[in-house]
C-alpha cells in the first residue's frame, strides 16, 4: 500500500472517529426539543408550578438556580482569580505552595455529591445557615474553586513574561505590572473561564441537594437565607418522584435548562472572539 | 584618560550560577560615567547575565544565584530597592516589547505609574522623550494608534524613548538590534551616540561590528569569563589575546 492511500485511510477513520462526537449531542438536542417544546410558553416560564407540580410553570425553580448560581460565582470569581494571582505571581516553589497546588487538584477530584455532604455538615448545620441560597452557593463555589483557580492561572501565564520584564525593567513594581499589564490581559481568559463555570455549576445537582435546593416553594426568594426551587434537582423530582407527571413538562424543564446553559456558553464563546479580534499581541 | 572618569558600575567577583551551571564567573569590570561600553561574545557567554545583575532582572527566575557585588555609585545594587534601582538603570532588550497598548500610554507608562498625573507634563515627557529616540517626527501624528503596528525598527525606537521617559542615568542594552534591518540598526546606533553625552551605557551585542563603531572600550566575555577590555580602538587593532583575536576576526563564535 503506498503512503498516500494509507494516509487517506488514516485520516478517514480519525475524520469519522471524530463525527461520532456529534451524533450523541444531535440526539439529545433532538430528542428534548420534540418532546418538550410544547410545553414552553410565556405561563411555563414565568409561573410557579400548580396541581402537585402538575401544571403550571417553574418560574421559581428558574430564580433559583439563577440566584444560587451568580451568588457562588460572585464568591468564587473574586477568591479563585486572587490565588490564582498569588499562586502564579508572587509565590516562590517552596512545600507550602506545593501543597498549596496539590490541595487545588484533589479539589478538583472530590466527586460532587461530597461537596453536597461537605456543605450539609459545614454550611447548613456547623455555621447554622439552614438549607439556603447562601449555603449552596458556597458548597458550589468551594466546588468550582479549583476549576476558576486553574483557568485563571492558565489565562495569567498566557500573558507574555516580557510584557512583565519590559513593565519591571521600568521600575514599576511589581503589583502595579500586575495590575496594569497583566490582569487587563488575562481578563479575556479569565472571563472566559468564569462563564463556562457558571455554565456548568448551573446543571449541578447533588452538591445543592442538601444545601439549598427545597421540593416545592411556590414563592420566590426574599433573602440569601431562604431556601429555593432549582431547575436540576426539580426536574430530578419531576421525573422521578411525582406519578402521572405530563411528560412535556419534564423534558420542558429539561430544555429550559439546556437552553439557559447554552446561553451561557455562547456568551463565553463570542466574549472569547471579541476579545482575540482586540488582542494586539 | 579614561581611567580618571568616575566609576559609574563596578562588578567584585561577581558569581552567577542558574541551577548549577555557572554562567558568570569571577567577573571584575568598571564602566565609566557617560561611556558606551560595548560587550561581545558568543552565545552563552555571560554577557546577557551579567546586564541583567546590574537591574536585577534575574531574580525573576528562581534558580538563580549569585556572590559578589555590583555596585552602582559606589552602592550594592543589592542594597537598592528594586524600583528605585529600575527606573536608574534602564533596559532595552533584545527583541522590541512594546506593550499592547498605543505609543502615547507606553511612552507615559512608566512616568504615570512612577506618579506623575499632569497630563501636561506627560505630554511633554512623552514628546522629549520621543524626540531623543528619534522617532518623533515619524509618529507624532498617530500617538493613539497601537504600538504593535509600528515596523520593528520603529517599536525598538520607542522601547528607548520608554525607557527614557523615566529618565534613568544608565541605559543597558540587550542585543538591541539583533532583530533589526542595517537601516533601523543605524538609527538605534545614531540615538545611542546622541544619548551618550547623558547617560552611561552597556551595550551588549552580538555584531562585532557593532561594537567597534560605537562603544569607547569593548569586551570580550568567553564562557562566562571576561577575556579582554580596552578601548575598542585597541582592541580590534591589536587584540592581547590569542581568543579574542579569534572572535573579532571570525573564527568562531
Amino acid at each position: 500500500m503506498n503512503a498516500k492511500i494509507s494516509q487517506k485511510i488514516a485520516f478517514s477513520v480519525l475524520f469519522l472517529v471524530t463525527l461520532f462526537i456529534i451524533i450523541p449531542v444531535l440526539i439529545i438536542v433532538f430528542i428534548i426539543i420534540k418532546e418538550g417544546a410544547s410545553a414552553i410558553s410565556w405561563e411555563f416560564l414565568f409561573t410557579a408550578p400548580k396541581d402537585g407540580m402538575r401544571a403550571g410553570g417553574i418560574f421559581p425553580a428558574i430564580v433559583g438556580t439563577l440566584s444560587i448560581v451568580l451568588c457562588a460565582i460572585a464568591i468564587t470569581l473574586p477568591m479563585g482569580v486572587m490565588a490564582a494571582i498569588y499562586i502564579n505571581e508572587y509565590a516562590r516553589d517552596n512545600l507550602l505552595t506545593r501543597i498549596i497546588k496539590l490541595s487545588i487538584v484533589n479539589l478538583a477530584g472530590v466527586p460532587s455529591v461530597v461537596y453536597g455532604l461537605f456543605g450539609l455538615g459545614v454550611f447548613v448545620m456547623f455555621l447554622k445557615m439552614g438549607v439556603s441560597i447562601i449555603a449552596g452557593a458556597l458548597t458550589l463555589s468551594i466546588m468550582e474553586l479549583p476549576v476558576i483557580i486553574t483557568t485563571s492561572r492558565n489565562a495569567l501565564n498566557a500573558v507574555p513574561q516580557s510584557f512583565r520584564e519590559a513593565s519591571l525593567s521600568l521600575g514599576v513594581s511589581k503589583w502595579q505590572t500586575i495590575r496594569h499589564i497583566v490582569l487587563p490581559n488575562a481578563l479575556p481568559g479569565i472571563m472566559t473561564g468564569a462563564i463556562l463555570s457558571i455554565a456548568r455549576i448551573s446543571g449541578e445537582t447533588a452538591p445543592i441537594l442538601f444545601t439549598a435546593a427545597a421540593f416545592y416553594v411556590p414563592h420566590l426568594p426574599r433573602s440569601v437565607f431562604d431556601q429555593v426551587m432549582a431547575l436540576p434537582y426539580h426536574l430530578y423530582i419531576i421525573s422521578t418522584q411525582i406519578p402521572n407527571m405530563p411528560r412535556n413538562i419534564t423534558y420542558g424543564t429539561a430544555l429550559t435548562l439546556l437552553m439557559l446553559v447554552l446561553a451561557m456558553s455562547v456568551t463565553a464563546i463570542s466574549l472569547r472572539i471579541y476579545f482575540r479580534k482586540k488582542k494586539k499581541w | 584618560m579614561v581611567d580618571e572618569r568616575k566609576e559609574k558600575i563596578v562588578a567584585k567577583d561577581l558569581n552567577c550560577w542558574f541551577g548549577k551551571a555557572p554562567s558568570v564567573k569571577a567577573l571584575n569590570i568598571s564602566i565609566y560615567e557617560n561611556e558606551i561600553l560595548g560587550v561581545i561574545g558568543p552565545s552563552n557567554s555571560g554577557k546577557t547575565t551579567f546586564l541583567r545583575t546590574i537591574n536585577r532582572l534575574n531574580e525573576l527566575n528562581n534558580n538563580f544565584k549569585q556572590t559578589g557585588q555590583v555596585l552602582l555609585d559606589g552602592k550594592d545594587v543589592n542594597s537598592l530597592d528594586t524600583e528605585s534601582l529600575r527606573k536608574r538603570c534602564g533596559m532595552v532588550f533584545a527583541l522590541p516589547l512594546p506593550l499592547p497598548m498605543s505609543i502615547y500610554e507606553n511612552v507615559g507608562y512608566g512616568p504615570i505609574r512612577h506618579g506623575i498625573k499632569s497630563k501636561k507634563e506627560i505630554d511633554e515627557i512623552v514628546e522629549k522623550s520621543l524626540i531623543s529616540a528619534s522617532l518623533w517626527d515619524e509618529v507624532k501624528d498617530r500617538l493613539d494608534a497601537s504600538a504593535m503596528k509600528l515596523s520593528g525598527g520603529q517599536q525598538q525606537r520607542l522601547c528607548i524613548a520608554r525607557t527614557l521617559a523615566v529618565e534613568p542615568e544608565v541605559i543597558l542594552y540587550d542585543e538591541p538590534c539583533s532583530g533589526l534591518d542595517p537601516i533601523s540598526t543605524a538609527k538605534v546606533e545614531e540615538t545611542m551616540l546622541e544619548l551618550k553625552k547623558k547617560y552611561t551605557i552597556i551595550l551588549v551585542t552580538n555584531n562585532v561590528k557593532q561594537a567597534s563603531r560605537v562603544s569607547d572600550r569593548t569586551a570580550f566575555f568567553l564562557m562566562g569569563e571576561l577575556v579582554e577590555i580596552d578601548k575598542t580602538s585597541n582592541l580590534f587593532v591589536s587584540p592581547k589575546d590569542q581568543r579574542t583575536e579569534g572572535y573579532i576576526t571570525g573564527r568562531y563564535g
